[in-house]
């Protein structure tokens, strides 16, 4: 009885896989190319952060994002958290002092402006999202908080399935790394508009963001070889952290949820089965 | 429900309080020594494992509701604050989140068990009934729980959906004013929208309670569908069916768990984490993967009132079955032709769900009509067709008999097993 049904769902799920298959090639067609599958320390049951990569991604996002896109949801204060940079709270205290906060208002009823503290989340490079737009040629350039985890790609029959056995969630950072590194001369046939620019990776080929970074241009004191690459690796990494900031507390905390449970479903089927021996079946 | 219960008080105390309120022994008797067929399988576990999902959802949601605010300005923000600043707030969101899907992985495989084994026959059609309402409450529950976050995946589908009900002839547009608490879906939709997620799961456990009770008036089905017909055909509830049981859900956690720690967002939509906008639309609208089948189905018909018509009759013909499926034969064991179609069936629905993440554009709109057809078909021609021209394999003569074997006599074989 249990085979018959067992191949029965086989067949059934085979029936299912076969009209999928036949169905995504020809249907599934769009032209905007998938991001690379990169390697990434955070990937994985046992993932980490590098805290030399999230250092060098912050000064990326410092020094070149931020000149136009907000961070609105992360305080300086999450630099010098359990799983992040690392940095000491000194630094971060430092380092929030060099930003002066819009505060207010005070007993006068006037806003002010005051260094920032480790409390106070990254000041936005504009005031709001009509002045960020007005700025940017008419396109804003969103937030980039949660960027990691906003942005994905399609994976298609069957590989959408064997992603939850792998354990496959960086279809965003995948993406971001794609993006950053995919600025080229557009085809031909693609007429890019005025102020717009080509990225192969970015759905439809046209966006308003000019190519961000370029060999060279963040000094890295490390020896980590400064080139487009390794930026868009870097910030990447940065970006995924602050998208997921208890990344690692969430994942150690996994295995060990899975070890109690592996061995309290043990114990339990074991008792189950000792309870049960004492029937006849 | 009391009505199997064995339970003497021993203390004086007990017996006090016994004689006022007989609720012990309404525990004991519904949940200890109430008799349940000895052959049930594991799938029989998932009534229990859905129990401890809806523990878990009202427990976890409890805790959520204590940090989200229920504003268009506040709530993504608020959500994202429960995600960084709030101890352990990633944990109670991804458990809640991903407990919405667990839920429905769990209800799906409970209804499709049901259909397998023919559980929704008599004398089980309330029984059946009250699991289709508690299935459309979990519907509408979830939906409401996912606008919360107000991203943009929140408000578009709650756009798509609302609007749906205005497709509704005379009263249709009273009726999605009345949803949105306005013109638009705004901050009012959100507002009613969490007030009826926090109420709804409440309504939930209160039926609950109504298909737990008819369940302990008929007793449960089983494998073979022959009913219970001696004590013999049963064990005890405890320590039997809670151990499996226990086993069941420990299995389940291990599952729930790989999504919660391993790929929280796996189940999700990145456009989510993207604050809802009303002037930008995501280029594909997809609601949650649980509701793909009936959008699938919503979109295969070319008209909006149709469409709509439809989606509720995927569901409302659930509420039929038990009348439309002929056969006096429960079991899929022995129909040997209702199990293909069964199987059919079921690969029907899945490329449904599948066909309902695509857009609605060339092939996929030929094999979303196609699909839909064959759901209703199935269950409007092919079941009560094959009651009328199925011949069933022999049954057994009882429970025992199925598992023993015909060659042993049911009354010796196993006297009071949990004495020994």
């Amino acid at each position: 009885m249990k085979t018959s049904m067992l191949s029965r769902i086989a067949l059934a799920s085979a029936a299912v896989a076969g009209a999928l298959y036949l169905a995504s090639p020809a249907l599934a067609a769009e032209g905007t190319p998938q991001p690379h599958r990169e390697k990434w320390t955070f990937a994985g049951p046992f993932g980490n952060f590098d805290q030399g990569q999230l250092q060098r991604g912050f000064k990326v996002y410092k020094e070149v994002c931020a000149t136009c896109h907000s961070l609105s949801l992360v305080s300086f204060r999450n630099l010098a958290e359990p799983g992040g940079p690392g940095y000491s709270t000194a630094q971060v205290a430092s380092l929030a002092a060099s930003y002066t906060i819009q505060a207010g208002p005070n007993d006068k009823g006037e806003m002010f402006e005051r260094p920032g503290l480790p409390a106070d989340r990254f000041p936005s490079p504009f005031p709001n999202v009509q002045a960020a737009t007005a700025a940017n040629g008419g396109a804003y350039p969103p937030d980039l908080s949660v960027i990691a985890k906003a942005r994905g790609y399609e994976r298609g029959f069957p590989y959408f399935v064997w992603d939850v056995f792998a354990q496959y969630q960086e279809h965003g950072a995948d993406y971001l790394h794609s993006l950053l590194t995919g600025y080229q001369n557009p085809p031909a046939e693609v007429k890019v508009p005025e102020g717009k620019h080509y990225n192969h990776y970015f759905p439809g080929g046209i966006i308003a963001m000019p190519k961000p970074l370029s060999d060279g241009q963040v000094e890295y004191t490390d020896g980590t070889p400064a080139t487009v690459d390794q930026y868009a690796r870097d910030v990447t990494a940065f970006l995924m952290w602050t998208a997921e900031p208890h990344l690692v507390a969430r994942k150690r905390m996994g295995l060990q949820v899975m070890l109690f449970l592996l061995i309290f479903a043990g114990l339990v089927y074991f008792t189950k089965k000792r309870v049960w021996s004492r029937l006849e079946h | 429900m009391a009505g199997h219960s064995t339970y003497t008080p021993q203390s004086a105390l007990a017996r006090w309080f016994e004689s006022r309120l007989p609720i012990i022994g309404l525990v004991h008797g519904s949940f200890v020594a109430y008799p349940v067929p000895r052959n049930l399988n594991y799938l029989w576990t998932f009534g229990g494992i859905l129990s401890l999902m809806l523990g878990v959802q009202i427990i976890t949601g409890i805790v959520l509701a204590m940090h989200y605010t229920p504003h268009t300005t506040l709530a993504f923000t608020s959500v994202e604050h429960i995600m960084r600043d709030v101890n352990y707030g990633w944990l109670i969101r991804y458990l809640h989140a991903n407990g919405a899907s667990m839920f429905f992985i769990a209800v799906y495989i409970h209804m499709f068990r049901g259909m397998y084994y023919g559980s929704y026959k008599a004398p089980r059609e309330i029984l059946w009934i009250l699991g289709v309402v508690i299935f459309l409450l979990m519907m509408a529950t979830a939906f409401m729980g996912y606008v919360l976050p107000w991203g943009q995946m929140s408000f578009w589908g709650a756009t798509v959906i609302t609007n749906l009900f205005g497709a509704i002839p005379v009263v249709g547009d009273t009726i999605v004013t009345l949803l949105w608490g306005g013109y638009s879906v705004d901050n009012p939709t959100l507002n009613r929208f969490f007030s009826l997620h926090y109420l709804l799961p409440f309504m939930i456990a209160g039926v609950v309670v109504l298909h737990v009770w008819a369940l302990h008036v008929t007793g449960q089905n089983n494998p073979t569908g022959v009913e219970v017909k001696s004590p013999q055909d049963t064990v005890a509830f405890t320590p039997y069916a809670t151990l499996k049981d226990a086993v069941g859900m420990a299995f389940f956690l291990i599952f729930y768990a790989w999504f919660v720690f391993y790929v929280p967002n796996y189940l999700g939509h990145a456009d989510n984490y993207i604050p809802a906008n009303p002037s930008v639309t995501p280029a594909h609208i997809v609601p949650e993967w649980y509701f793909l089948p009936f959008y699938a189905i919503l979109r295969a018909i070319p008209s909006k009132l149709g469409g709509v018509l439809a989606m509720f009759g995927a569901i409302a013909v659930l509420f039929i079955l038990p009348w439309l499926d002929t056969s006096r034969v429960k079991s899929a064991r022995y129909r040997p032709l209702f199990r293909q179609f069964f199987w059919i069936f079921a690969a029907v629905c899945v490329l449904l769900g599948w066909l309902g993440a695509k857009p609605a554009e060339g092939g996929y709109v030929i094999m979303s009509r196609l699909a839909t057809a064959y759901y209703f078909l199935h269950f409007l021609v092919i079941l009560p067709l094959l009651g009328l021209i199925e011949k069933p394999k022999a049954l057994p003569n009882s429970i025992t008999e199925s598992v023993l074997g015909a060659a042993t006599k049911p009354a010796a074989a196993v006297a009071a097993p949990e004495k020994r």
